[in-house]
């Protein structure tokens, strides 16, 4: 490809001059030198991993621009990333390993050597392993290494591992891994190329920042509609073409009431849910039988559908059937109905109508039937054909790539609700009625996606973990019925979280956010070890940061510890390592090696697969050691398999050597690039060992393009699956079928009724029974329905800032300039109501607490809704920041009256989704107050300022950063 | 110096799309970290850590609600210096250290003839110069005069950093005063304006405005749905189309 | 705009030193007044020093005073390097002057000569100080028709007034120069007045809207770039009180013109007060001179910048 055309900003009027320096003749040097060596790594000033180019003078980074060869942000580069620079000199950064000599969470420490360091752990963890493994919860967070940290939690053989998903976007994943095989989040992606139609659904952000940002630019440059389904104006929502200030936790009912439009105006597309979808299989409808609810299945155990022509109940996968949609239909004695016809029925309901949804929704009917309009209009008037010919599953050729060019996107304005899972499931359906997935113009999946929906394996560890053994498989994983579950016989769970519990049966991703209560608590059990790493979960990882304060450092009657160790790893002084006892000191992202793995997170796109690395570009100067490394030395020392060889030696030397190295099943390890003794082959091959120069001299990553005919329709195109199966992404050849009804779902909920092999304890019953609903539907937010809402009457949520990620921004001397203290913004007619000004300061009171802080009036947000930006509050003493900072005094943490259980008086669950157990940080009411005159002006709550780790240098008065390049140039001049 | 030259041979700059910028600060960041580092560095950073931290930018990004009859919108604005013809910041100064290229018409401050008089700051009516109170002199953008023609990084990344980071592409570089230019045409495409016009500065940058809604290609001509009218409704009508 | 105490200061003195220049240039050169020896010394180094102090108090706010000579070459663009260059030229004729009026006791001729040029190469140096601040389009309040004569009239006031206290000093009571000094005062408050009712009046032609390209409607500044205050925002934000404004226009009002003009009124009205005289005159003077300190604060702190319409203010 030419320069021009690869990268993201080369418009005619975005390019080069391409003249020579004119002589002007006033001195000034064009053509300074920039830089002694550029190295090509991955970024990680967020989660979206994208391409940069490092320049480095004199050992210092100059410089850092985007990749414009890479296929995530093709030479963009973000706030954050293009800010990197000071991340990695920032004055935060741990020095050392430290070991914790006054009380917990006082930040008093000594530094200790490396090797005392591992020993401790070691020894503690080995304590662990030989008694009872499941007494070390290992918990990670924005790391990307979680194919490896799971792995080496499998190992250990505590089932007690999860990273940050489950407070994260569960309801995502698993809502579109159990519906469609692949998910929002960064797994899937408008097609930017083509669409005509873009809804959004709550994202302020997103793990695909760039790739967003350089397709709404696309977008716009082709003047296609945006719509934007949001309570807040701000970024993305507020260049869309039509905004929906929608109300928080009712986007469910707005979707449905557009799938009811379109049902009653019969704009659906019935070719494409009888090829792609469950819609023609039959669901067995005999109340009361154990088998209600679930799909009428032969003896080799495959749905079967109703064949028109044949009049008779057949295999709903055989490709040539006629299937029916609708009708009852009675197989040997037993009363059917195709999901299509369930479907109907329900969507069809008046409930669903505009009319009666709007004031709920605050969107007025007109509106949700222009939008339903519109959608059926583009769908099916402005249909796209690619004259790309292409073969099905079962071998048929379609000549061309027909498309319906609307596409969706949504985030955690829909997962991060209580009813958030049944939500993304309604946005899929939509998705789906309209014959948009993986279509030209639709929503298209990233490979290693789709998978089957949901995709194998389940989750290990039922057993809870035998001493000296490994689980069987990984700890984390999909179930698909009640069995699967990891409770006890008493139905009591297994896991510390009480993720895959009849409490939260889909939790995919675990649920972090519950960890450290559950720990304290010693419900189900107690723990001995809690090892987190790259989670600021004593801060703005947590909900109800204020209780979690307290159960960390919370001690029994013989005054130990209720949660005995905390092992941490940070790169950074965040507020949570002071409340560690053996602290890991990691590098930053540009010192070590790294790994973004197709068995992770990896950065493909749409038109094909890729994944990249992180090598160190610069020496640390400090004592510090990539956590990976550790890691990997630590399952070494312990003993693990996998770990070591026959002889107790290390297998390997450090992550790089992992990377290279480890295969998970033979052929398939961490890269899939350059793989084979020579770098002959991809995806599948013998490990090479000069696989990393390899990425390196490739610009840090590895990208294969899709052929044409293998770009679309991957959940049932042959060429494409084909070469899923030999990328290991699939494990045999076969359709991706989407699951508009949910059989496992289903399952829970007869499990509920007392049927199956497993079932809930008495008081689990009627939560299961409402909301394992196997067709989304929508419920009221958990809170919203248990407080008064005459005292709470405002929704309150946080937007990620663009330029800052999570707390870690705030270290960081230009992105903080930015912000460093937040705002509450509310609407402006909501505070003239209220007697509230603009800059006044308030109260922001929830049925969990209150926090201060002040309010910027605005006009485009909901007017029921209040919002800040998060985590930009910060505690005292943390990151390297000076008393008086912006973010101690000013900024404020909602996460401080954010309940992490329900409301006292419901039972008390934690605060989640009940299918996923996802965080349901966005369901928080509140009232504001205006303070006292004296309150004004300073947050609350306040925390005792934390005390500083040893050989942390006072934050400068004055930075003065790239000024010896300028001597030095003009030194030489 | 100081004296305007009568004509510039270009006349470069920039045009912003303020339809498509979403406020995301990249082309902030990106031009504090190439330029601390390069023709006006440093770009100090005082209290970089602390309660009053203040530095110097040479682009800075609001936000603004715009609310006319025809509704309300959010507006990211980026503001940097414009570049203008007839800039008053450069013929009040002082020392000659205010200065328009002839060449490209890119306006510069001379960092080693600079007295630090501020008078330049008060004549800019955009507040786009920045006093670096460190070393006493005056700051601004540069429009990368050090990244545009510089033979030392590759052709393809020659252009402004702000430019070349935005991830929107809502930013755009080159020479406007060739009507034939992309970037002109796309400035009579898109409406481009000027800022305060009234002011006589005439800016070389321009500022394409968010489109009207309904002049927006985004508008669907989409007629209302109608409930399908065929006995047995919507489940009659889906045995017709599988039967048909 | 940032009241800064060297400029308030460079203004006041300066304005005061270049006025008195003039009235001991022309009424000294022309041998309109007498005077021995240490009357002309003092009033013309009186003269001098506020010129001088003025000046070296503006490099004061220079960020690298040490490169201040740079400001005299660009005198063709710039009003403020013309100011260096008139003040410091002003400095030649002054400096004759002084020989033949002090050193030399003369009047008339060459001495008149440079005396009148003084007043000239005065006049001038203010006039150009003035258009520094009147070819501010950024700042309405500024770039207006009141300032350059405004500058004229409170130069030729305070000289006066500062003139006739010297005359005072000299036991010279109910001289021209007190009854011009009461002149000057009056049309100064009445010029001020008036520059502030035009500056009241102001309908801003420069808008958000024109600033932001937005056309119609309001727009509204919801998030600035920053969250702390940065450089444009100390220098050229500076905002007072509107209610804070009123009380230090009715303070300047009173010690720049009425204290002054009563006491001034005084002394004239009544002769053969004796000492009394030289005493108002002398108060009047400080008064006067404080009272354009306060004046001199309220022209930059009332001066609003367009910047400011960028971060709604
Ligand atoms: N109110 C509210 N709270 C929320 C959310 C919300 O929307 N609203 N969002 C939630 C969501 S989705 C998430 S994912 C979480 C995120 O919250 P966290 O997971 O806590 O994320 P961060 O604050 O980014 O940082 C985690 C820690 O990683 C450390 N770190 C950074 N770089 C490195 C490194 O290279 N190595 C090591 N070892 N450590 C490093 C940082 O110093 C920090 O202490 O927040 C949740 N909390
Ligand atoms: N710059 C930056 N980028 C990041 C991060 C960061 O901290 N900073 N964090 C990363 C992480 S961990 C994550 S999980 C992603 C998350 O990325 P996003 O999904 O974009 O997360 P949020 O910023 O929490 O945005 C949630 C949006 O949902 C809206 N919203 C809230 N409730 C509702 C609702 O009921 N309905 C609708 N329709 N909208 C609603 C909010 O107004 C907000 O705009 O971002 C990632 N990217
Ligand atoms: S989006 Fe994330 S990974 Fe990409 S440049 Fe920005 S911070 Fe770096
Ligand atoms: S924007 Fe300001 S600094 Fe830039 S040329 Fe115009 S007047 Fe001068
Ligand atoms: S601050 Fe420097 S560049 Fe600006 S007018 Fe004064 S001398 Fe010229
Ligand atoms: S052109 Fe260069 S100096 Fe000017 S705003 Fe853009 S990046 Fe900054
Ligand atoms: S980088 Fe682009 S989208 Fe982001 S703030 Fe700047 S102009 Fe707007
Ligand atoms: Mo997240």
């Amino acid at each position: 490809m030419s320069a021009a055309s690869r990268a993201a900003n080369s418009a005619p009027s975005q390019r080069p001059l391409g003249v020579a320096a004119p002589a002007e003749g006033d001195g000034v040097e064009t053509s300074p030198e920039v830089a002694d060596r550029v190295a090509k790594t991955t970024c990680y000033m967020c989660a979206c991993r994208c391409g940069i180019d490092v320049h480095i003078k004199d050992g210092k980074v100059r410089y850092i621009n985007g990749n414009k060869d890479h296929p995530v942000n093709r030479g963009v580069l973000c706030g954050k990333g293009s800010a990197g620079i000071m991340q990695h000199y920032s004055p935060a950064r741990l020095k050392k390993p430290l070991l914790r000599t006054g009380p917990r969470g006082s930040g008093e420490f000594r530094e200790i050597e490396w090797d005392e360091a591992m020993r401790i752990a070691t020894e503690r963890l080995s304590h662990i392993r030989q008694t009872d493994p499941k007494k070390l919860a290992f918990f990670t967070g924005r790391d990307q290494s979680q194919s490896l940290t799971g792995w080496w939690a499998a190992k250990f053989g505590t089932p007690n591992f999860a990273a940050h998903g489950g407070f994260c976007s569960v309801n995502m994943a698993a809502g579109g891994l159990y519906t469609i095989g692949g998910s929002f989040w960064e797994f899937g992606e408008p097609d930017w190329e083509r669409t005509k139609f873009f809804m959004l659904f709550g994202v302020a952000e997103d793990h695909d920042s760039n790739p967003i940002k350089i397709g709404l630019g696309k977008l716009k440059a082709r003047g296609a509609k945006v719509v934007s389904v949001n309570p807040c104006r701000t970024g993305y929502n507020a260049i869309a073409d039509d905004w929906i200030g929608i109300r928080p936790g009712t986007d469910g009912l707005f979707v449905l009431a557009l799938a009811h439009e379109l049902l009653k105006a019969g704009k659906v597309d019935l070719d494409y849910l009888m090829a792609y979808t469950n819609a023609p299989v039959l669901v067995i409808q005999e109340p009361g039988a154990a088998d209600d609810g679930l799909f009428l299945r032969s003896n080799d155990d495959r749905p079967l559908a109703w064949d028109r022509e044949a009049g008779a109940a057949v295999s709903a996968l055989d490709p040539y059937i006629k299937p029916a949609l609708t009708g009852v239909h009675h197989v040997n004695g037993r009363r059917c109905v195709p999901v299509f016809q369930l479907i109907a029925e329900r969507y069809l309901d008046e409930a669903y109508s505009p009319d009666a949804v709007a004031e709920r929704c605050g969107v007025d009917a007109a509106t949700i039937r222009r939008i339903a309009a519109e959608l059926a209009h583009v769908a099916f008037e402005q249909a796209i054909e690619l004259p790309v010919a292409w073969t099905d599953w079962a071998g048929r050729r379609h000549e061309t790539m027909r498309g319906r060019p609307i596409a969706m996107h949504a985030m955690r304005g829909i997962s991060a609700h209580s009813n958030g899972f049944h939500t993304c499931r309604a946005i899929h359906l939509l998705q789906v009625l309209l014959g948009t997935v993986d279509v030209p113009g639709g929503f298209r999946f990233k490979p290693p996606f789709p998978k089957l929906a949901p995709p194998g394996p389940k989750p290990a560890g039922k057993d809870g973990g035998k001493p000296m053994t490994p689980l069987a498989g990984m700890p984390l994983g999909f179930v698909t019925g009640p069995e699967d579950l990891l409770v006890d016989e008493s139905g009591k769970p297994v896991r510390i979280d009480k993720a895959y519990s009849w409490e939260a049966p889909l939790a995919a991703h675990g649920l972090m956010h519950t960890v450290i209560r559950n720990a304290w608590a010693g419900d189900p059990y107690r723990i001995d070890t809690l090892f987190l790493y790259m989670a600021n979960m004593a801060w703005n990882s947590s909900m109800n940061t204020v209780e979690t304060l307290t159960m960390l450092t919370d001690k029994d009657e013989q005054g130990e510890y209720k949660i005995p160790f905390i092992i941490y790893s940070d790169a950074y002084y965040s507020e949570t390592v002071p409340y560690a006892d053996l602290v890991l000191p990691d590098t930053t992202y540009l010192e070590r090696h790294d790994c973004i793995s197709l068995l992770d997170r990896p950065i493909s796109h749409a038109d094909g697969p890729g994944d990249a690395i992180r090598h160190p570009v610069v020496e640390p100067d400090r004592d510090v050691r990539p956590f990976q490394t550790v890691l990997i030395e630590l399952g070494a020392r312990l003993g693990l398999p996998g770990f070591v060889k026959e002889d107790g030696s290390p297998v390997y030397r450090d992550y790089a050597d992992y990377i290279v190295n480890h295969e998970r099943l033979p052929g398939i390890g961490p890269l899939a690039g350059w793989r084979g003794e020579e770098g002959e082959t991809f995806g599948t091959g013998k490990p090479n060992p000069d696989q990393l120069q390899r990425y390196i001299d490739n610009g840090g990553f590895w990208h294969h393009e899709l052929a044409d005919n293998q770009r679309f329709y991957k959940m049932a195109n042959r060429s494409y699956l084909e070469f899923a199966v030999r990328m290991g992404f699939k494990e045999r050849m076969g359709p991706v079928h989407f699951q508009l009804y949910s059989e496992p779902l289903q399952k829970f909920r007869l499990a509920a009724r007392g049927h199956g092999p497993a079932v809930p304890p008495e008081a689990e019953r009627a939560r299961l029974e409402a909301h394992m609903d196997p067709l989304p539907f929508w419920y009221e937010p958990f809170e919203h329905a248990a407080v008064d809402k005459t005292r709470y009457p405002l929704n309150a949520l946080t937007q990620r800032p663009m330029h800052m990620y999570h707390s870690w921004g705030s270290q960081n001397a230009w992105l903080r300039q930015i912000t460093s203290q937040n705002r509450l913004f509310v609407h402006r007619q909501t505070a003239a109501e209220l007697g509230i000004a603009d800059d006044d300061w308030v109260w922001i009171v929830s049925v969990n607490g209150r926090v201060k802080g002040q309010v910027r009036l605005v006009d485009g947000v909901n007017r029921q809704t209040v919002w800040t930006w998060n985590a930009i509050g910060k505690r005292r003493g943390a990151w390297g920041l000076k008393d008086d900072a912006g973010e101690s005094s000013r900024g404020f943490l909602l996460n401080h009256i954010i309940g992490d259980r329900l409301p006292a008086g419901a039972d008390r669950y934690s605060n989640s989704d009940p299918v996923t157990g996802q965080a349901a940080w966005f369901d928080l009411k509140v009232r504001i107050e205006k303070c006292a005159p004296g309150e004004a002006g300073f947050t609350e709550p306040q925390f005792q300022r934390l005390a500083q780790p040893p050989h942390l240098p006072a934050a400068p008065d004055k930075l003065s950063f790239g000024a010896e390049f300028r001597k030095k140039r003009e030194a030489a001049e | 110096m100081t004296c305007l030259p009568a004509s510039t041979e270009k006349k470069l700059g920039l045009v912003i799309d303020l339809d498509t910028c979403v406020g995301c600060q990249a082309c902030v960041t990106s031009c504090k970290e190439w330029n601390t580092g390069g023709h006006m560095a440093p770009l100090t950073d005082i209290d970089p850590y602390g309660g009053q931290v203040d530095g110097v930018w040479f682009n800075r990004v609001h936000a603004y609600e715009h609310t006319t009859e025809a509704g309300g919108r959010t507006v990211h604005f980026p503001r940097s210096c414009l570049h203008c013809e007839t800039p008053a910041c450069v013929t009040v100064c002082p020392t000659g250290a205010s200065y328009k290229r002839t060449s490209d018409g890119i306006v510069l401050v001379d960092e080693d003839k600079c007295i630090g008089c501020k008078l330049c700051s008060w004549a800019c009516p955009y507040g786009a110069r920045e006093f670096d109170t460190d070393v006493g002199v005056m700051k601004k953008c540069t429009l990368c005069v050090d990244r545009i023609y510089n033979d030392n990084i590759a052709p393809e990344d020659r252009v402004p950093a702000c430019v070349a980071a935005c991830p929107t592409s809502a930013r755009h570089f080159g020479d406007l005063g060739d009507p034939d230019s992309a970037i002109s045409q796309l400035v009579a495409e898109r409406g481009g304006v000027d800022l305060m016009p009234e002011l006589g500065y005439r800016p070389t940058n321009k500022y394409l405005p968010p489109r009207a809604r309904t002049e927006r290609a985004a508008t669907v001509p989409a007629p209302a749905l109608e409930a399908v009218k065929v006995e047995g409704g919507f489940l009659g009508w889906v045995d017709r189309m599988l039967s048909a | 705009m940032h009241p800064a105490y060297s400029v308030i200061f460079f203004t006041t003195a300066t304005g005061a030193g270049y006025g008195l220049l003039a009235f001991l240039g022309v009424a000294g050169g022309f041998g309109l007044i007498e005077g021995g020896f240490w009357f002309r010394l003092v009033s013309l180094g009186l003269a001098l020093a506020l010129i001088s102090a003025g000046l070296l108090s503006s490099t004061a706010h220079l960020g690298r005073p040490e490169r201040a000579w740079r400001a005299f070459s660009q005198w063709r663009s710039s009003w403020l390097s013309r100011e260096g260059v008139a003040s410091v030229a002003t400095f030649v004729p002054a400096g004759l002057f002084g020989i033949g009026w002090v050193l030399l006791g003369k009047q008339g001729g060459w001495v008149a000569a440079t005396g009148l040029l003084s007043a000239i190469a005065a006049a001038v140096t203010v006039c150009t100080t003035a258009m520094i601040y009147a070819s501010l389009k950024p700042i309405a309040q500024w770039s207006s028709k009141f300032t350059l004569p405004g500058y004229l009239i409170f130069a030729a006031m305070t000289g006066s007034v500062l003139f006739n206290a010297l005359l005072a000093l000299l036991d010279e009571p109910r001289t021209p120069a007190m009854l011009f000094a009461i002149v000057s005062g009056m049309v100064g408050w009445g010029w001020k007045s008036a520059t502030w009712q035009h500056n009241d009046s102001l309908v801003a032609t420069t808008t958000l809207n024109s600033a932001t390209g937005l056309a119609g409607g309001t727009v509204r500044s919801i998030e600035w770039p920053h969250t702390e205050e940065n450089y444009l925002l100390k220098e050229m934000g500076f905002a007072v009180a509107r209610k804070h404004a009123m009380k230090l226009r009715v303070i300047a009002q009173a010690l720049a013109f009425a204290a002054p003009l009563f006491m001034l009124a005084t002394a004239f009205s009544f002769s053969d007060i004796g000492g009394l005289a030289v005493v108002l005159s002398v108060a009047a003077a400080l008064s006067q001179l404080a009272g354009m300190l306060v004046e001199r604060w309220l022209f930059f702190a009332e001066a609003k910048h367009t910047v400011t319409l960028y971060y709604g203010r």
